[in-house]
Parts: C-alpha cells; sequence; structure tokens
C-alpha cells in the first residue's frame, strides 16, 4: 500500500502519519506543495500511490492540492468539495442549518449599516468572524453596537479576501470549554474538551488546555450526521454545549490538528486513520 | 547531521539529514528558517511567516 502525504509544513501530525504509516508497513510519501508543479496536459505524477491524506497547514494550498490529484485520479482525504465546505464559514454554518443541524444564530450581511442593524435583532454581545480563518484569529466579541461598529471598520480595512462580507454570530453562553470530536470514516473515536480558563474563545491555539472527552450516544450522532452532510472522511467538528438548547455544531475543520487529542486520550489517531483509510480505499 | 548556513547572518547551524522540505528551524540569530531541498540538497531560507489561510 502506498501513501501520499501533502503537505506544506511538517508539524508533529504529519510527521506522526509518516512515522505510524511506515511502522504499519505501508510506503510513504510526501508531496511538499511548494515543489509541486503539475502541467494541465500531462496527467501523471511522479510518485504513484493509492491515497493521498491532505496536511496541508495554508486553506488554499490543501484545496488545490486536493482538487488538483482527484483530477488525476487519486482517492484524497479530505477531497477538495469537503475543503471548501469546511473552511469557509459562512457554507458551513448555512449547509449545516438547511440540513437541521443546530448551530450557533449566525446571520451574513455585505454593508456595515445592515450588520448594525440585525446584530440588534440577535442581541448583544454578537461574535464577529472572519469567513476564513482558524485558530480564532480575529474572532471577537462586541459587547454593543460601538464596539461592533469598531470591529466591522477595522475588517473593512483588514486584508482579509473577505473583508466585506460580515459573518456575526450569537455569543452562545457556553461553560468555559467547547469539544472537539474526531470523525474518521464512519466512527467517532476520541475527542477532547477545550477548556480555557482565562479566554472565552476556546482554541487551544489561544492557551486552552485538552481534557479527554466522553462521547455520549446523543454526540456521536450528531457528528455523524455532520460528516454525512458536509462529506469528507476525517474531520474535526467543534460544539458547543448550550444550557438551553444543548449542542450546538460551531465549525467543521478539513484539516484538523491532534496533537493535544493523542496525547490527553493515548489514542493513535494516525494509526487509527491511516488504517481507516486503506480499507475504504480498498473497497 | 547537516551543516548548513543561515541565509540571514551567515552563521552555521546543522539540521538532521532526513529533515523533511519545509522543516522549520530557528537559528540563534533569531531568524525563523524553512528547510529547501533541490537536487537532493539541503539550505535554508527564510521561513514564510503566517498566512492568513492557514490553521484548522
Amino acid at each position: 500500500m502506498k501513501i501520499g502525504i501533502l503537505y506544506d509544513m511538517p508539524r508533529w501530525e504529519e510527521k506522526n502519519l509518516i512515522e505510524e504509516g511506515k511502522k504499519l508497513g505501508y510506503q510513504v510519501t510526501t508531496i511538499y506543495s511548494k515543489d509541486f508543479v503539475l502541467f494541465s496536459n500531462e496527467f501523471n505524477i511522479e510518485n504513484d500511490v493509492n491515497l493521498f491524506i491532505q496536511r496541508n497547514i495554508s486553506h488554499n494550498r490543501a484545496l488545490i492540492t486536493s482538487f488538483l490529484v482527484e483530477q488525476l485520479g487519486y482517492p484524497v482525504i479530505n477531497d477538495h468539495m469537503t475543503l471548501i465546505r469546511c473552511e469557509n464559514k459562512i457554507f458551513t454554518t448555512y449547509i449545516l442549518a438547511k440540513h437541521n443541524i443546530p448551530t450557533p444564530k449566525t446571520f451574513i450581511a455585505f454593508d456595515k449599516t445592515n450588520a448594525m442593524e440585525y446584530s440588534k435583532k440577535l442581541g448583544y454581545p454578537v461574535v464577529i468572524k472572519p469567513v476564513e480563518g482558524s485558530w480564532g484569529r480575529m474572532v471577537a466579541k462586541a459587547d454593543n453596537l460601538d464596539v461592533l461598529y469598531s470591529y466591522l471598520e477595522y475588517q473593512e480595512f483588514s486584508t482579509q479576501k473577505y473583508k466585506d462580507i460580515y459573518y456575526i454570530q450569537e455569543f452562545v453562553n457556553k461553560p468555559n470549554r467547547d469539544i472537539r470530536i474526531f470523525v474518521i470514516g464512519d466512527e467517532t473515536p476520541v475527542g477532547i474538551y477545550r477548556v480555557n480558563e482565562n479566554n472565552w474563545r476556546t482554541n487551544t491555539a489561544l492557551g486552552a488546555k485538552a481534557y479527554p472527552l466522553k462521547i455520549d450516544e446523543e454526540l456521536k450522532e450528531l457528528a455523524l450526521k455532520v460528516k454525512d452532510i458536509i462529506g469528507g472522511f476525517f474531520l474535526g467538528i467543534d460544539i458547543f454545549e448550550d444550557k438551553d438548547r444543548g449542542y450546538l455544531v460551531d465549525e467543521v475543520n478539513g484539516v484538523p490538528e491532534y496533537k493535544n487529542t493523542v496525547r490527553v486520550n493515548n489514542f493513535n489517531i494516525s494509526k487509527f486513520l491511516l488504517e481507516k483509510a486503506v480499507e475504504w480505499v480498498k473497497k | 547531521m547537516v551543516n548548513l548556513k543561515c541565509p540571514i547572518c551567515g552563521g552555521e547551524l546543522t539540521v538532521e539529514d532526513d529533515a523533511l522540505p519545509g522543516e522549520l528551524v530557528e537559528h540563534e540569530c533569531g531568524a525563523q528558517l524553512e528547510v529547501v531541498k533541490q537536487n537532493g540538497k539541503l539550505s535554508l531560507r527564510l521561513a514564510e511567516q503566517i498566512g492568513e489561510d492557514w490553521g484548522e
């Protein structure tokens, strides 16, 4: 079995995938995106593989390299359509909402005045997020109209790709944690609580601590339903716990990081992923 | 181990023989560098800054 890893920066996860793949007896090759060139009339690449695993840290490189290897006829985890649905928060939220998956109340505005007007309807505080972004970067809570106006102005003059599209969400009064649950194939083997005592944003990139997640039946069912809607094979789903409404799906990650999940659960995600991916590709 | 030169200060640093392209190393001068592999030879260049589209 030959596995290809598409990557642009070898983090712990990529190195661990290479190591575990070798331990399983697979031939593991790596494609470094910055060295990857593909002519449109040459539908082959140097290293033939049975399957690619997408691990680019850059969303743009992930999306395009997944797309290109799919055009060459290779299966890839995750495919570019899944990445499109995951990496753009508007797509994720509205696709999930359309399929009756509980999500935080959100609206999209294309104009600052509308953004301010409709935020009153949502009720303060509100949260403004970049349409595309990660690690909690530039996610901000506005306690009132005045603060929101400042954020809208900052966004307008930023270099964000969607700087004139405003993604505004209710502030979910969750405990000091959220849930990250992993879907691998048709299973939900592991997850973490991300607890942040100092910041309402619970990204581990912002200092949240990881603790093992107790996966109940409801959570498992919800995660698998999200996977059926979003697609893909390997997802990291972020879920809030609302006191009154229960689980609310916040985001879905198409190239999830999992170093902390492995550490606190003592669960080998790379091995599990590789074995399930090989089963899948053999079918 | 391979001995390489920091492209910023010219100082020396070593990386593993099997270092992957894109791997990050920090030189004592403070430069964040990434490994480049061309024609089988390793070298270093200034690392790419965190992009807006980076992350999970």
